[in-house]
């Protein structure tokens, strides 16, 4: 099995990586310190065993495993006993290992990863936070939730780095995903990305100027090779 | 009798390896003074839920070097922090020093 290590902690990531040795069937990728680069990882390589710590800064384990899609079977690591109860609500969860992990339990949780189906991940199957759409909803992953959103009430989507702000009717949501990812979920028949930043809903149009459009009370430029798009869409007298 | 630091942990993993033995000591004496000056930060700017995470994960250089009763005491202290009580501090930091200590004799 293809397996990565995703642990903040060096001395944990030695301590697998060595457990790993005693098992022949074990073949380890990579080592991470954060869930993050790990996601860009999965989205290139086949991958079949995870071993997850939970408890790192800013991306948790469990944030990691919201944000796959297709996940591959993942042995959870931590110091705390306290999350085995969560752990069991994730399907792709096999084991729980409280650290510090000692050869003959570690052993015990490679039997069942063998042992469950092998329903791996492909390695250009891309990760995201955003679930898939399913009639009006788009699902977010926010701080370990799935949060529905209706998606008639998005009227803008703007890039942030790594990051997009989903911005509704009642609220605004910062998600760790690309525009690229989430112009995909959204139907063509209501958005329409205006310029390399942004994606409007063109039914909230309040007014257009000549390269920039007002939405509630953002005012979203329009780069030039995207207006002749947009004023096709328009009902224009 | 105050327990004392052991590599038990780390020579039954190794078995018998010592180039894994030596790194994995290396990895602690790299790992472990950063860890204690990020956590000695935190609480000094009484960032308690910082704090916590922090001695969150020097619990696990705790066990690793064999010392379960501090393990208790930490494991205690980090849910005083979470609920931003400092009960049990001076006895965490004797762990951090107890372990300071250990790690310069190797």
């Amino acid at each position: 099995m293809n397996c990565i290590i995703i642990d903040d902690e060096a001395t944990a990531r030695a301590i697998i990586s060595q457990l790993c040795t005693n098992i022949p069937s074990l073949n380890i990728l990579e080592e991470f310190p954060n869930a993050i680069q790990a996601i860009k990882f999965l989205n290139q390589n086949h991958v079949d065993l995870i071993f997850l710590d939970i408890h790192m800064p800013d991306f948790t384990g469990f944030d990691f495993i919201q944000t796959l899609k297709n996940p591959p079977k993942i042995i959870l690591t931590t110091s705390d006993a306290n999350f085995a109860i969560e752990a069991f609500e994730y399907d792709c969860i096999v084991d729980y290992l409280v650290k510090p992990i000692a050869l003959p339990r570690f052993e015990k949780a490679i039997q069942k990863a063998e042992a469950t189906a092998s329903d791996t991940i492909k390695s250009n199957e891309p990760t995201t936070a955003l679930e898939t759409a399913s009639g009006n909803d788009l699902y977010i992953n926010i701080d370990r939730r799935l949060i529905k959103l209706d998606i008639p009430s998005i009227y803008l989507i703007e890039a942030k780095g790594d990051y997009i702000n989903v911005k509704t009717e009642d609220k605004n949501y910062t998600v760790h995903s690309t525009l690229k990812k989430i112009e995909e979920k959204l139907p063509d028949s209501l958005f329409l990305k205006v310029h390399r930043s942004y994606i409007i809903n063109i039914k909230k149009i309040i007014d257009i100027e000549d390269n920039s459009v007002l939405i509630k009370k953002d005012v979203i430029p329009v780069s030039r090779s995207n207006r002749p798009e947009l004023m096709k869409r328009l009902n224009l007298l | 009798m105050i327990e004392q630091p052991n590599l038990s942990y780390i020579n039954t993993l190794s078995g018998g390896d010592e180039a894994f033995k030596a790194k994995m000591i290396t990895i602690i004496k790299n790992e472990f003074p950063i860890e204690k000056e990020i956590y000695y930060k935190n609480i000094e700017a009484e960032n308690f839920k910082e704090s916590a995470e922090n001695v969150h994960k020097i619990k696990h250089k705790i066990s690793i070097l064999g010392l379960e009763k501090s393990y208790k005491v930490a494991d205690d202290f980090e849910n005083n922090l979470k609920e931003g009580s400092i009960i049990g501090k001076e006895e965490f930091d004797a762990i951090l020093q107890l372990i300071t200590d250990f790690l310069k004799t190797l």
